[in-house]
């Protein structure tokens, strides 16, 4: 097989752009104007087609037949575990396990290493911006065993205050899990710092990088990490399949997180083995179509140079940060030193939920509404925020579409 | 073609809701919530003895379909009957999700049927009618509701 990346030296953004079919679609008669990859990104053509290859040309399930559409199947499978080992830059393979998605990855974390690595009076730490997926889970796990959660806090600018998170952290403290990059307020978090201090107390260390993704290359060995999810859906592609990367020293002993097939070596009724890693956390068929598309996803991102991706987004995330402060009774929520292409803003006088429905009838596609993060709203004194979300096909001009239906919707209210 | 959603008479009733205030008094008291896109109101009503709603007011915060709903509603339900409250109930709802054309089937919603476009908006079906289950509730007693 081919092993090879090409850099693209200059950052061609109409070029990228054609290779998203429907990007270029009307809605309500405009030309669609996409800001809300923080939700979900679109996907190249050749995801697409892999998808579709799949079920078009070679349908089988994995690791149980001897037949050769089997064996094409299980092998496209297991490349695909590869691909994402090299885009995390795991040293194991099998430190990789396949999920629907980061919030499954997240549930998975808290029930079988919570549940058997903590005990009722021990703490777990994460943030006030965290999205409801990395907060859920561990309520639940201390409901269940009687840890305590602990929650660092947010300065009025959306930064975690890491004084107070060093202060949070005692000999209590187990568990830390904690947003790479913030959804709702686009703030890129100092992660490596984080995992040194707790790894210091002896607590390990969960990171949710589902909007990391696309946002800076990474590398669990470096930032050694015990455990990172993502969603394959964010980083163009299909939704239905997520990762988690843990450890090996822990996943080894972890106790499975559903039962079923593959998870097994032997079943009776005297007693039941369990499989492998990462075999022993994927029960029941997986996602295949999906995991073979995020294998293209990943190789397809991988094309672009990180240095040409940063820039670009940078340039978009500063401009749109301007054109939109340009606008009257604009406020920009979340404005931390180090962000992501990520924008929530307010306009005074109009409710951010009407602001989607006008600006949404210019083909312009925001997402409003609390993005998950219903402690973030409660901290900014906000019911709601509109937020725009920029992906690496995104343009400045698009941003510009924006502002003027941002404009249109206060003149509806001035009416 | 979607029809107008933000026409002159829903920005209106946001910008100065009618009976925006609590009431005192009141014989029924509802809280309405979405917790997804954070609409939140308190419907107060003072129903007489011979089952007739003399008063009705609204507090809370939300968007400006679930405001102008809210202050629609008070206007529209004053002086009424239980029996007709509820009337007004279902044919609003039904408005609401497309199931009633106001100018062809005969129905008692007057102004309300400023309305008859959001079925077109379906994301925003439950802030208009937030309002209106949040009523139909205090009726029924129900402590909260959610249009979620």
């Amino acid at each position: 097989m081919t092993n090879y990346k090409i850099y693209m030296s200059t950052f061609n953004v109409q070029k990228l752009r054609q290779d998203f079919p429907n990007l270029n679609i009307q809605v309500h008669g405009k030309p669609l104007v996409y800001l809300d990859n923080a939700a979900t990104t679109f996907k190249p053509r050749c995801v697409i087609d892999a998808v579709n290859a799949y079920y078009s040309t070679g349908v089988a399930n994995v690791h149980r037949g001897v037949h050769y559409l089997s064996e094409q199947a299980s092998a496209a499978f297991e490349y695909s575990r590869q691909v994402v080992r090299q885009f995390l830059h795991s040293s194991k393979v099998h430190e990789i396990i396949f999920t629907k998605g980061a919030t499954e990855s997240l549930n998975l974390i808290a029930q079988s290493y919570g549940k058997y690595f903590l005990k009722k009076g021990d703490e777990i730490i994460i943030s006030h911006m965290e999205h409801h997926s990395n907060i859920v889970p561990w309520q639940m796990l201390c409901q269940q065993i009687g840890c305590v959660l602990k929650v660092i806090p947010i300065n009025d600018q959306g930064e975690i205050i890491v004084e107070e998170y060093l202060k949070l952290l005692s000999d209590k403290t187990k568990l830390v899990s904690l947003v790479w990059v913030s959804n709702s307020l686009g703030t890129v978090n100092p992660v490596k710092a984080v995992i040194e201090a707790a790894h210091k107390r002896g607590a390990v260390v969960a990171i949710d990088a589902a909007q990391a993704v696309t946002h800076t290359p990474i590398n669990v060995q470096e930032l050694d990490c015990d455990f990172l999810v993502f969603s394959g859906h964010k980083v163009f592609g299909p939704t239905g399949v997520g990762v988690l990367y843990g450890k090996e020293k822990w996943l080894e002993v972890m106790p499975p997180y559903q039962g079923g097939g593959d998870m097994i070596k032997s079943v009776s009724f005297a007693g039941t083995t369990y499989n492998i890693l990462p075999y022993k956390f994927e029960a029941g068929t997986p996602p295949i179509a999906e995991v073979i598309g995020l294998r293209s996803a990943l190789e397809f991102f991988q094309t672009f140079s990180w240095e040409s991706i940063k820039q670009h987004k940078q340039e978009l995330l500063d401009y749109g940060t301007k054109v939109l402060l340009s606008i009257n009774g604009v406020r920009i929520i979340g404005t931390a030193k180090e962000k992501t292409s990520i924008i929530s803003f307010v306009v005074d006088g109009i409710h951010p939920h009407d602001l989607g429905t006008l600006v949404d009838q210019e083909g312009v596609a925001i997402r409003t509404g609390h993005h998950c993060t219903q402690p973030v709203m409660e901290r900014f004194g906000i019911p709601a925020t509109a937020r725009a979300s920029l992906a690496f096909y995104n343009t400045k001009e698009e941003l510009d579409i924006l502002v003027q239906a941002v404009k249109k919707a206060q003149a509806v209210f001035q009416k | 073609m979607r029809e107008e959603l933000y026409q002159q008479t829903i920005l209106e009733h946001n910008r100065s809701p009618r009976n925006f205030k609590k009431l005192e008094g009141a014989t029924h008291v509802a809280e309405g919530y979405n917790p997804l896109c954070g609409d939140h109101l308190w419907i107060y009503m003072k129903v007489n003895a011979q089952g007739i709603i003399e008063e009705l007011s609204f507090e809370g915060s939300g968007c400006a379909i679930s405001k102008a709903s809210a202050s629609m509603m008070t206007m529209a339900l004053k002086g009424k009957t239980i029996e007709e409250a509820n009337l007004l109930f279902d044919e609003f709802h039904k408005l609401a999700i497309g199931e009633l054309k106001p100018d062809q089937q005969p129905n008692h919603l007057g102004k309300l049927a400023v309305f008859s476009g959001i079925w077109q908006y379906p994301a925003r079906v439950k802030c208009a009618v937030l309002s209106w289950h949040t009523m139909h509730g205090a009726l029924e007693k129900t402590k909260i509701v959610s249009t979620e």
